[in-house]
């Protein structure tokens, strides 16, 4: 075991992990500690493009993007947050370029923008091209753009650390910062970072999900580890489903296609999206066209054999447009389905993409410990937290926007945090909690496997918890994972080694997805209505006076040593929006 | 209501697409396998599998793992070509494992799998990949202007833009670098990667390090061991012009002109 000491800890190094790195070097002794190496996390698949009412290209400002951002959330939006968002995406975009990014460009040499979905002009009259990018490669670039500044500013990285749990030490009754433990995949060794600043910049949690477009690693470690500390979740209930994720495998084929003109169409070659979206059509809200294709197929009306997915037709697009805006999309199809998207139509079906809930923070990034208190030195930006600027549905381009706006504000937050406090001691033993964990499961000789148990939880979910949830689909859910929470307690690993044991910390992943499953199914179960990406069949309406409120989850151990789910709510932050019906 | 006539062209291709019968094929993976904690020697395993052949080398990787031999350690994210976590060498080349299909390279024989040359292996397909990042590093891989910010962004026009849109491709999957003869033989060349990165900043118009990098790079260990031998080219899973992008920075050290 060995024991580190630095100012300010960052657990991850994608998009919101090094924007906050490149501020908190500047101003304290950082470590980023990262599970993979900075350019392989899942930011670089980010496609499409960042929100900013730049109005480099028509007219646009801030204020109709907050209010697009709340009405995209179906208003479980705190508004304060999101206007915040909105203001600073200008600055956001503009400090990338200067950082290097290399944008797509206007004729008068701007930052070119496009279309995306939700994101309007004057509050909803017509689509407004508010998305700055880089041809369909956008997250890769910021990525990118990233870690050449962190390599500038000379950032130093943990690489291939995977942290496994959160230290707290209560001062005066207060739970305060300690530092956090990770395991080292190189070695095996157990490493305690003591540190007045920590920063949970870890990414979503897709991968409970069977037809999903995030990276096997998206495992939610971060929001697993706070919540084992008692800490709160919030909103889990809130996944976003894409639609047009690759048939069957779920990779992601970007909004920005229907934004470059692309249209859904069904088996008759309907463009189905007039009916659902008289304004927007193609272009609505996340939500909405899941739903949209999925009452397609329900009616008959999918395609190919089974009838299970539409097409998203490009055809019509000269090829030219395709190879400048979309050359990576159109290389998925081609790679992976064999088609050609000049001539072909995509087969696609709604993925797993995006969670709006996770860690619970305020609008400087501090982690809260109940509705409203903060936890002394903790931290969380990113796809891992809940601002929320996100509420019940997230607009494309707005996650690349919140990771830099809230990246960037976390890092200075913990910084100075960290430059104007002292440590507090490390709890008694702090790596235990780990070394149980790490040693009874490469010692465990159950006869369960892992590949079976996700397996399991990935159907539940799909069929359970998807874009059509009812009381009796998520009840299924909560006793399906409940059963596999049993079967995990007798799994166990093959490879007992200490060197890059990737199937022990497989299994591990795996538990974190499974507690993580449990809270967005009991959430789910309690939210009877239906709101952005949370549709019940059994409450198809919005119910604002009893659940216009965030959830917040918690967990809870009876003396005799049994886990339960707590719910509570939270209010909602409203400034200046009244919620009105949302229409598209 | 607008209608296309999609569904009454189909292509073949589509029809195969969309094809849910399952023909499973029984494929051999042939991986060399290595870890130090259990023996010093590596040596070749055979697993038989049954597959999709519209499956990736990943999903039989992930087959062998999961189901079969959990031991068998090898780097992924992603999964689709985009993190570039899974360079190795299949069928003696180098490639992403999730890009490559299994009905693109004959599952008739079997498919040998072993990690990328030249850099140390550590335990079966997982590679040192320190002194990859550290040439990287080198060139200094960060946009460098002079004097003061502007308030907005700067401008570039699309043709500035395009002159140096090849090279931020790059994934920094080692592809490239680890297919090179001149790397394998001598490991402090910068390889093929850490010119292509310092290309993509030599060519923006908005750079202005450029002689410094020309520098880093007419060292002894910099593009002039470049011996043309495409192999990084054909390596490369992003589609980028590897060896064109070495020989402009050649010609940029000659003529001082990027
Ligand atoms: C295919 C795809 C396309 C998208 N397109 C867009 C788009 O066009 N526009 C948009 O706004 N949004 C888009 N999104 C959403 C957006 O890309 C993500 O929400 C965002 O990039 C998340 O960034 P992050 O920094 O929070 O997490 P990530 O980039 O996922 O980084 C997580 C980091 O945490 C580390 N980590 C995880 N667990 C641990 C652990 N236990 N210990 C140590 N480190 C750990 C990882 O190594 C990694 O470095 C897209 C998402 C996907 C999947
Ligand atoms: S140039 Fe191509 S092969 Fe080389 S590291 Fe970059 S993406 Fe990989
Ligand atoms: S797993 Fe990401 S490139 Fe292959």
């Amino acid at each position: 075991m060995q024991i580190h000491k630095y100012d300010t800890v960052i657990v991850g190094a994608g998009g919101a992990g090094m924007r906050a790195a490149i501020e908190a070097t500047k101003r304290s002794r950082t470590a980023v500690l990262t599970k993979l190496y900075p350019t392989r996390s899942h930011t670089g698949a980010a496609q499409g493009g960042m929100a900013a009412a730049l109005a480099n290209v028509e007219d646009d400002n801030w204020e109709w993007h907050t209010f697009d951002t709340i009405k995209g959330g179906d208003y479980l939006v705190d508004q304060d947050a999101a206007e915040i968002l909105a203001k600073e995406a200008i600055d956001a975009v503009l400090d990338l370029e200067k950082m290097g990014l290399p944008f797509n460009r206007t004729p008068e040499g701007r930052i070119d923008q496009r279309r995306f979905g939700g994101h309007t002009r004057n509050h909803g009259e017509a689509a407004v091209r508010r998305s700055c990018y880089a041809a369909d490669r956008t997250g890769h670039m910021i990525l990118q753009t990233l870690y050449q500044n962190c390599v500038k500013e000379g950032v130093e990285f943990f690489n291939e650390f995977y942290v496994l749990d959160l230290l707290l030490t209560e001062v005066d009754g207060v739970k305060h910062t300690a530092g956090v433990v990770a395991y080292e995949l190189a070695t095996g060794e157990i490493h305690v970072f003591h540190a007045k600043a920590v920063i949970f910049a870890s990414g979503g949690n897709g991968k409970f999900f069977k037809v999903t477009s995030n990276a096997h690693t998206l495992t939610g470690d971060g929001q697993a580890a706070a919540f084992r500390r008692g800490l709160p979740l919030e909103d889990m209930e809130f996944f976003q489903f894409h639609p047009t994720g690759i048939w069957r495998m779920g990779i992601l084929l970007t909004e920005g296609a229907r934004g470059e003109g692309g249209i859904l169409r069904n088996k008759d070659g309907e463009r189905f999206m007039e009916k659902y979206a008289p304004v927007m059509k193609d272009l609505a809200s996340r939500d909405v066209v899941s739903r949209a294709i999925y009452t397609e197929i329900r009616e008959g009306r999918g395609c190919g054999p089974e009838g299970d997915h539409v097409y998203l037709d490009l055809t019509h697009l000269p090829p030219e447009q395709l190879d400048a805006k979309l050359p990576d999309i159109t290389e998925f199809a081609r790679t992976y389905l064999g088609i050609e998207p000049y001539t072909d139509p995509v087969p696609i079906q709604p993925t797993a993409h995006y969670a709006m809930g996770g860690i619970p923070t305020n609008v400087q990034g501090e982690v809260l410990s109940d509705n409203t208190t903060v936890v002394p030195g903790l931290y969380a930006a990113g796809e891992v937290a809940c601002v929320s600027v996100h509420g019940a549905n997230r607009l494309g381009t707005n996650s690349l926007l919140d990771i830099n706006v809230f990246g960037r504000r976390s890092g200075i937050a913990a910084a100075e945090y960290a430059s104007t406090h002292d440590f507090v001691e490390l709890p008694e033993d702090p790596e235990a909690q780990v070394i149980e964990m790490v040693e009874s499961m490469r010692d465990a000789t159950g006869n369960e496997k892992v590949t079976d148990i996700r397996k399991a939880l990935q159907e539940t979910m799909d069929t359970n918890a998807m874009v059509f949830r009812t009381e009796q689909t998520l009840k299924q859910a909560v006793e399906d994972i409940a059963e596999l929470k049993r079967r995990f307690q007798r799994v166990s690993v093959q490879d007992k080694g200490k060197r890059y044991n990737t199937d022990l910390l497989e299994a591990i992943e795996l538990g974190n997805l499974l507690d993580l499953a449990e809270v967005l199914a009991v959430s789910a179960l309690a939210r009877k209505e239906s709101r952005g990406g949370h549709y019940r069949e059994d409450f198809p309406n919005r119910d604002d006076v009893n659940f216009m409120r965030h959830t917040m989850a918690y967990r809870e151990v009876g003396d005799d040593g049994t886990e339960t789910i707590r719910l509570d709510y939270k209010p909602v932050v409203q400034t200046r929006y009244q919620p009105m019906e949302r229409k598209y | 209501m607008s209608t296309a006539t999609v569904d009454n062209n189909h292509s073949a291709a589509l029809d195969a697409a969309e094809s849910t019968d399952a023909h499973l094929i029984t494929v051999t993976l042939r991986v060399r396998r290595y870890n130090p904690e259990v023996s010093d020697q590596a040596s070749w395993v055979d697993y038989k599998l049954e597959m999709d052949p519209k499956e990736r080398v990943l999903d039989a990787l992930h087959k062998i793992k999961w189901e079969i031999d959990g031991t068998l350690t090898f780097r992924r994210s992603c999964a689709h070509g985009i993190c570039g976590s899974d360079a190795m060498r299949i069928n003696g080349r180098n490639r992403l494992a999730c890009k490559t299909l299994l009905k693109d390279i004959n599952p008739e024989k079997p498919i040998t799998v072993e990690p990328i040359k030249g850099l140390a292996v550590l335990k079966d397909l997982v590679v040192d990949m320190e002194p990859f990042f550290q040439a990287y590093r080198d060139v200094m891989p960060f946009l460098i202007t002079k004097g003061n910010e502007p308030t907005r962004e700067r401008l570039q026009s699309s043709e500035d833009r395009e002159r140096f849109d090849d090279t931020t491709k790059c994934i920094l999957c080692a592809a490239c670098t680890s297919s090179c003869p001149v790397f394998w033989n001598d490991g402090q060349y910068f390889g093929p990667a850490a010119i292509v990165n310092a290309h993509r900043f030599i060519f923006d118009s908005r750079d202005e390090a450029a002689e410094q990098r020309l520098e880093i790079l007419n060292d002894r260990d910099g593009v002039w061991r470049c011996r043309t031998t495409f192999n990084c080219t054909d390596a490369c899973p992003r589609g980028i012009e590897v060896t064109k992008a070495i020989q402009e920075v050649k010609r940029a050290l000659i003529t001082r002109r990027f």
